[in-house]
């Protein structure tokens, strides 16, 4: 179950094409979410979606070798890290907790940055979260066994 | 008067779907009938004009959740057909719940009245601002990062915490009581 | 809403319980969505002309509001698997009775 591999060659193919559009479109709506609908929330799980069905279709240990466990646990905590991150810099620079005006010389440029930064860190959140539960259940009963 | 046929139609689907579900015993048709329960309701938020919360229940709840919930049923058994449990009390509950909700709703103002109290107080502030100060046209986008940056920063250790919990519960050694469990049961045949 | 009460007070089986409260909780956030609808308006996207948008503060709860769910109720999943592999069953009234038996 572990490593078999899909037998019906439509569906790699497909998956193989797919793959890159899905996450291009993932970080599209990852970077387009101050003009049209969308946002980290949205994005992670769209780039999540792309590694789930990489996984699904080439097997659980193709997935775990394009994003290793660990590498996918460091990244959950980096993108928690980052969004307070960012507002542990704004308190250093003389602002109050979150407050992204002083990110800038110009408020309104350092809201865009801000906002950008704490989406970046809830997508990057979102999609390793996404990514690590896929893999739980997916190993569930077979590790320990 | 469309809108108002629409939202009719799609929640007497969810309906129809929500009482489908109640009646199935197979998981898997469950899971299956649970995807298109959320995607309705997407359809839903469409109608009600929420393009980001309907993009964010099309990705997670159809996408996501219901391939979680297709891996959770593919390792636990065929669901058995059994006798439902406390079933009189919870229609006494059910009914009285409903009849309270609908007492409430009958003194909420109209649906799309656009000077209920939600309309009046803060949120015209937001639009202004977004749109002379910020320059940021999604204002939904502005007020999750921005205006609630705490709350978004609480909801994202939410789900890191649940992605750990689910780490923790699904890939650790020690909890797994089953051979203590059937020892005792051996015991207790004899 | 109520549906989804009855779902999980009535079933046995766990896995059930979990879409119960699924359900539980989308009504709720339909409820939400629907009180910032306002008529005639649009979605809360800010372009040239005037007009009037729909409340977007609702949105903001209801969408951090649906991830948030579902990562918990893949948490309740998680639990599920546990308690079948501990028990071999998820319907609760034969847990109850194997508990029954060793605790005796």
């Amino acid at each position: 179950m572990r490593d078999k591999i899909s037998s019906s060659p439509v569906l790699s193919v497909v998956s193989k094409i797919l793959f890159a559009p899905i996450i291009i479109f993932g970080l599209y709506v990852q970077f387009h979410g101050d003009y049209g609908p969308g946002g980290g929330f949205q994005a992670g799980v769209i780039v999540a979606a792309a590694f789930i069905l990489y996984s699904m279709i080439f097997g659980l240990s193709k997935g775990e070798t394009l994003v290793p466990i660990m590498i996918n646990r460091y990244l959950m905590c980096v993108g928690v890290l980052l969004y307070a991150g960012v507002g542990i810099v704004s308190i250093l620079l003389d602002g109050m907790y979150l407050d992204y005006n002083v990110l800038s010389s110009d408020p309104s440029t350092g809201q865009h940055i801000g906002i950008i930064l704490v989406e970046l860190g809830v997508g990057i959140t979102v999609a390793t979260v996404m990514i690590a539960l896929y893999h739980s259940f997916a190993s569930f009963g077979e590790v320990n066994e | 008067m469309n809108f108002l046929l629409i939202n009719f139609f799609l929640i007497s689907l969810l309906l129809i779907t929500t009482f489908f579900i109640f009646k199935t015993t197979s998981l898997i048709s469950v899971v299956a009938l649970t995807g298109a329960f959320t995607l309705l309701c997407s359809a839903i938020y469409v109608n009600l004009d929420a393009v980001d919360v309907a993009f964010t229940e099309a990705a997670v709840g159809s996408g996501i959740s219901t391939i979680l919930m297709v891996m959770a049923a593919a390792k636990l058994p065929e669901g058995k057909k059994n006798k439902l449990i406390n079933l009189f009390p919870s229609i006494i509950l059910a009914v009285s719940i409903s009849l309270i909700l609908i007492i409430i709703i009958a003194n909420l103002p109209l649906l799309g009245d656009p000077n209920a109290p939600i309309h009046l107080h803060v949120v015209p502030e937001y639009l202004k601002e977004s749109k002379d100060f910020f320059h940021i046209p999604n204002v939904v986008t502005n007020i999750l990062a921005s205006y609630r940056g705490f709350d978004t920063l609480g909801e994202t250790i939410v789900i890191f915490t649940a992605g750990l919990g689910v780490i923790a519960l699904l890939t650790s050694n020690t909890l797994n009581r089953k051979t203590n469990f059937k020892k005792n049961n051996k015991k207790n045949e004899r | 809403m109520v549906g989804g009460l009855f779902i999980i007070i009535t079933s046995q089986n766990y896995l059930k319980k979990v879409v119960g409260l699924a359900i539980f909780q989308t009504a709720v956030f339909v409820f939400f969505v629907s009180l910032a609808k306002v008529l005639d308006g649009t979605a809360p996207i800010l372009t040239k002309m005037e007009n009037a948008y729909s409340n977007p503060l609702p949105h903001v709860l209801i969408l951090t509001a649906i991830v948030v769910g579902v990562a918990t109720s893949a948490l309740g999943l998680a639990l599920v698997l546990q308690i079948y592999r501990n028990y071999e069953t998820i319907e609760e009234k034969e847990i109850q009775s194997l508990e029954l038996k060793s605790d005796k």
